[in-house]
């Protein structure tokens, strides 16, 4: 009833036409490096304030939308990722472009978005009230919880010698204890230098990190990319949908991942490891993540996709942002007049409705927008590494000025590009060092305050059945090898049996 | 009679701009060839935060009614320097001198972040422009607790032994931590402060129960006191907030008595204020200054003050600047009080 109101609200085509522009935008802000869904929208915000706030919100929710299914592309293609959430889409989905594969990644990638997005959105229109009290019960301990199972899943599992992915984890929890302590308010490692006081920023690492390192190897491997090859033409699309269907328990573990990290709320960055880490876990392919598996870019882009949705459901309900993102639309909220919070549902049924119903078609538009521009984005790849290598490395450059506008940034992301380089050389794997550095900050903050209250007893992790639960499922995670070696070793038989009736 | 004051205020600024006015169109009408400066390219308004906070929302606020009302021919464009607490844009501003296409809106972290990192700069560094407002802080508590009156939680938190009360806050060291250092330096309670990352975090963390109160902005408490999550105790404010039209349970801000009255003698306001960069003249001051009284007076800026509860107190020149010089006294003050300065 309400959600048929909501469309009704779409009739107006000047809606529509915010739809299409606030996509299109949205997309090319997720494939810039750097200018991320907050700046964009932050810097599109006061140009809607003679909009009304329902065709503000569709335009300024669309644009999020569309980075959010921009932010694969470049990573798929280049190594770099377009936005945070989109560094885990890189594991795999870069090796499918260097086997000339880059269609079926970016086809894959965009249709699990879209579906992710898709089972968010049911859930904010039929279950919004009932969710948003759950959030609420959300206290340091339980993030520092969920963080903790975001880091458990992912690590302890890699083929990685366990001492590289510890030194990896070190790095980057070192580089996030850079700047300002959030927790006592004093300057940690600034060594007295203005330009340390932001501290390292995640963004700028990953552009350097993978952008810059991925064309110093491309560089030392001649001048060459290795999709070069790659067959392009639409089919593509209706090919890997084919093959899509495989993936179902993926795509729902990844949904179900997503939303419950957007609304936590724990962010689309996390969802999108935490979900690829399940998945490499208990996938039958899971000891081929890394090297192209499709499966691989199905489990990240679903659930940073959920995760980013949902984030806007404690936004409307709580008046929290989700995500830094929905920070911003809230300020546009108060800036149009309305006030985020409970009531808003009752008072401003016109504005609400409206957005889900925007979200519905706005996604479904954004798939087709994107989907359209596969072929020509895939073509990319066949320009000569020569031409393209300078562009990619410019784009890296303004993608890292404008995260602070700070030039010195630039000269950060260029020695994180060697040491991409570095690493990769030595097989040090990248992953933990950028989990670190993006969780490293929100988990030393969760877990201080959890102290806080508690006066510095750890009992608070296990002190009500829901941080209980996400504590012990995290532990268990952390220490899966041996229990299921143990498993293994004490029921040899029941053991095959539950692998068995996981498949 | 504080109300009566604030009134007066008001009349001498209004009488004040008048006569400031119509001082500019003599000097218009005498002097049509020494033409007024206005900015010759786009003007950086610098954040000293991130996106989406207080002062985030208010200069995206005047940038948009800047251009709607076409304030301005050049554009405005805003920059987040959110850096070592603000430190960054402080640093930006105060660095680049005589450069007057460069202005910057203002949090307590103007006072506070010198003070607890260290980090040198003070608002001396730059150039004032005017005081845009000032925002109010107010006790809030679940609307669950049987807190009715400051005293009450205070109470609580003296019988509750040491650390029994949870006060929840943004940020260390700033604001929300200064008005509960000065809460327990009047009262002798204590309670302990978990700093989170944003107020609305703060308030929703409130109605979770996680924490026992919180010194949020009204706009970032106001939905979950419509909604019956939370109640307001007292403000932080010399006087009432002028606002007497009905918020929730028939109350309206007016309603909520001031925590000194309430017998809470602790009074704080923050400055959302400009500057620009060091080293300007008269007449490029006397730009923005105009520019901010056209923004005062457009009907979107009125309501959002109304909606944010804001006390809005205008002041530029000499006045403004006694105010900061008192201001940074009383916080220096304060922090040195609770061991929040820099060592």
């Amino acid at each position: 009833m309400n959600l048929m109101h909501g469309f009704g609200v779409l009739a107006d085509p000047m809606n529509i036409v915010y739809m299409f522009v606030g996509i299109t935008l949205g997309v090319l802000i997720g494939v810039l490096p750097g200018l991320g869904g907050a700046n964009g929208v932050a810097i599109l915000l006061p140009l809607t304030f003679s909009m009304s706030p329902t065709s503000a919100i569709i335009m300024l929710s669309c644009i999020y939308w569309g980075a959010l299914f921009g932010g694969a592309i470049t990573s798929v293609l280049f190594n770099i990722p377009g936005e945070p959430w989109s560094v885990a889409t890189t594991f795999d989905g870069h090796p499918m472009a260097q086997q000339g594969r880059a269609g079926e990644a970016l086809t894959a990638a965009f249709t699990s978005s879209f579906l992710g997005a898709f089972v968010a959105i049911v859930l904010i229109t039929f279950l919004a009230p009932v969710i948003a009290r759950f959030a609420l019960q959300f206290g340091p301990a339980e993030f520092f919880a969920v963080q903790l199972l975001t880091f458990c899943s992912f690590v302890g599992m890699g083929k990685e010698q366990p001492f590289k992915v510890l030194t990896a984890m070190m790095l980057g929890f070192a580089l996030a204890a850079v700047g300002l302590d959030s927790v006592t308010g004093q300057l940690r490692m600034t060594f007295g230098s203005m330009e340390l006081l932001r501290g390292f920023d995640f963004l700028i690492a990953v552009i350097g990190l993978f952008g810059i390192g991925e064309i110093l190897l491309t560089m030392e491997e001649g001048l060459a990319f290795k999709g070069k090859s790659a067959k392009i033409n639409a089919a593509v699309v209706l090919q890997t949908w084919k093959q899509l269907p495989k993936y179902w328990a993926t795509a729902i573990r990844g949904s179900i991942v997503g939303c419950w990290m957007g609304i936590t709320p724990g962010g689309a960055t996390p969802a999108s490891f935490m979900s690829y880490g399940l998945a490499k876990r208990f996938s039958r392919n899971g000891h081929k993540f890394g090297t192209g598996e499709m499966e691989g870019v199905v489990a990240p882009e679903t659930a940073a996709h959920a995760a980013g949705t949902s984030a806007l459901l404690p936004m409307l309900t709580l008046g929290i942002p989700g995500s830094p993102t929905a920070a911003v639309l809230l300020g546009g909220l108060l800036i149009w007049g309305l006030q985020p919070g409970p009531l808003l549902f009752i008072e401003q049924k016109e504005f609400v409705w409206g957005l889900i119903a925007s979200m519905y078609l706005g996604n479904v538009v954004g798939l087709i927008v994107v989907l359209t521009t596969v072929p020509l984005f895939a073509s990319i790849l066949r320009i000569p590494f020569s031409i393209i290598a300078p562009v990619i490395i410019v784009i890296c450059a303004v993608g890292a000025y404008t995260v602070h506008n700070a030039f010195l940034d630039i000269a950060v992301m260029l020695v994180f590009g060697v040491l991409g380089y570095i690493f990769k050389k030595l097989s040090y794997p990248l992953a933990p060092l950028v989990l670190a550095l993006v969780l490293g900050d929100m988990a030393e903050s969760s877990f201080r305050q959890a102290m806080l209250l508690s006066q510095g007893d750890l009992s608070i992790f296990w002190s009500n059945p829901l941080v209980g639960t996400i504590v012990t499922l995290a532990l268990a995670m952390l220490f899966w090898p041996v229990i299921s070696l143990a498993i293994g070793r004490l029921w040899p038989r029941s053991g095959s049996k539950a692998a068995v009736s996981l498949k | 009679m504080a109300v009566l004051e604030s009134v007066s205020r008001l009349k001498a600024a209004a009488a004040i701009t008048c006569v400031s006015l119509s001082a500019i169109s003599i000097t218009t009408l005498t002097s049509t060839q020494a033409l007024a400066w206005e900015p010759t390219k786009s003007v950086e308004f610098i954040v000293p935060a991130g996106t989406g906070g207080g002062a985030d929302q208010m200069a995206r606020m005047i940038q948009g009614i800047i251009q709607k009302n076409n304030l301005m021919k050049q554009p405005v464009v805003v920059i987040n320097k959110s850096g070592g607490a603000g430190a960054e844009g402080f640093l930006d501003v105060s660095g680049s001198n005589r450069n007057p296409h460069k202005i910057i809106i203002t949090l307590s972290n103007l006072f506070t972040t010198p003070l607890a990192t260290g980090v040198p700069f003070s608002w001396k560094d730059m150039t004032p422009v005017a005081m845009l407002a000032l925002d109010n802080f107010i006790l809030w508590v679940n609307a669950e607790q049987p807190y009715k009156t400051p005293k009450d939680l205070v109470d609580a938190a003296k019988s509750g032994g040491a650390n029994s009360s949870k006060m929840g806050g943004t940020g260390s060291k700033q604001e929300d931590q200064i008005i509960t250092a000065a809460i327990e330096q009047a009262t002798g309670a204590t309670f302990t402060y978990i700093p989170y990352k944003g107020g609305g975090d703060v308030a929703a963390q409130l109605v979770g129960n996680h924490i026992t109160a919180s010194v949020n902005n009204p706009i970032e408490a106001v939905a979950q006191w419509r909604a019956g999550a939370l109640r307001p105790l007292c403000v932080f404010d010399a006087q009432r907030i002028d606002l007497k039209e009905p918020i929730a349970n028939n109350m309206s801000w007016n309603d909520v008595p001031t925590c000194k009255e309430s017998g809470l003698d602790v009074e704080y306001t923050m400055l959302r204020g400009i500057f620009t960069s060091p080293g300007v003249n008269a007449d490029q001051i006397k730009y923005y200054v105009e520019l901010f009284q056209k923004v005062r007076e457009t009907p979107d800026w009125k309501d959002f003050m109304a909606k944010g509860a804001f006390n809005t107190t205008f002041m530029t020149g000499d006045e403004y600047k006694a105010w900061l010089a008192k201001t940074e006294t009383t916080h220096k003050g304060l922090m040195e009080k609770a061991g929040f300065l820099a060592k």
